[in-house]
């Protein structure tokens, strides 16, 4: 299982801030956003704005792997200090 | 060199007690510099009456501590304090305070933009704007981005 988690403006707009989607061998960020996309077709809008992704609470790409048990959080771009 | 104070908290902080403990934690430091970000009444044209800072719990310490290190490697510093507050914040309350010292003053001012700069795009914090038209989540600047670009150089 992957945890995914939403922050910020992306939590409000998708009205979750937190979800579980089953791991995929050679899953990817990018593949299991395409796996969100397909369980939540009405998040497109949302979810294809520039969003920032952590996988285990460090800054990733798309491309960064993903193993079981991992954490993913999607997030608009930061604007702290 | 001083061990590293990273801090994430609702409570307001002290200036004062800061500048002390990096003043005292050495006596060859010839430099401190430091940095508070406060809260602005006007943003984008919009009067701002105060704001609230969520953050990513789990992983922003974590982000802070990578800027901090990502700084020691590039300028030999003495000490680093930083404390940025999440929650609700009201005008002119302080939000961040970033502190370097060093032996001479280039490497603790130098040092300190760069952690405000990298803290400012890359570590998991976001503001919701309180304004007299409604509340916002603020927009990511593309200044702030630039910034940080020219450390990439």
């Amino acid at each position: 299982m992957i945890k995914v988690l939403f922050f910020a403006r992306l939590r409000e707009q998708l009205g979750t801030e937190a979800i579980d989607i089953p791991w995929q061998p050679e899953s990817t960020v990018g593949t299991l956003l395409q796996q969100i996309l397909a369980d939540h077709p009405a998040w497109s809008e949302f979810l294809s704005k520039p969003l920032m992704k952590a996988v285990n609470q460090e800054m990733s790409q798309d491309e960064q792997a993903l193993s079981d048990g991992d954490e993913v959080a999607f997030f608009p771009p930061v604007t702290g200090g | 060199m001083a061990e590293d104070f990273i801090c994430v908290q609702t409570e307001d902080f002290s200036v004062d007690e800061q500048y002390q403990a990096i003043r005292s934690s050495t006596t060859s430091a010839g430099a401190v510099v430091f940095f508070v970000g406060l809260v602005r009444d006007i943003n984008d044209g919009q009067s701002v009456t105060g704001l609230h800072l969520e953050h990513y719990p789990a992983m922003t310490k974590k982000a802070l501590a990578g800027i901090v290190t990502q700084a020691r490697e590039r300028w030999d510093l003495h000490e680093v304090r930083l404390i940025h507050r999440v929650g609700s914040l009201d005008l002119n309350d302080q939000i961040v305070f970033v502190a370097t010292s060093s032996r001479h003053r280039q490497s603790a001012f130098q040092a300190c933009e760069f952690i405000m700069d990298f803290l400012k795009t890359q570590a998991p914090f976001w503001k919701k704007e309180r304004t007299t038209q409604g509340d916002h989540w603020v927009d990511a600047r593309t200044s702030d981005q630039q910034e940080l670009e020219r450390w990439q150089k």
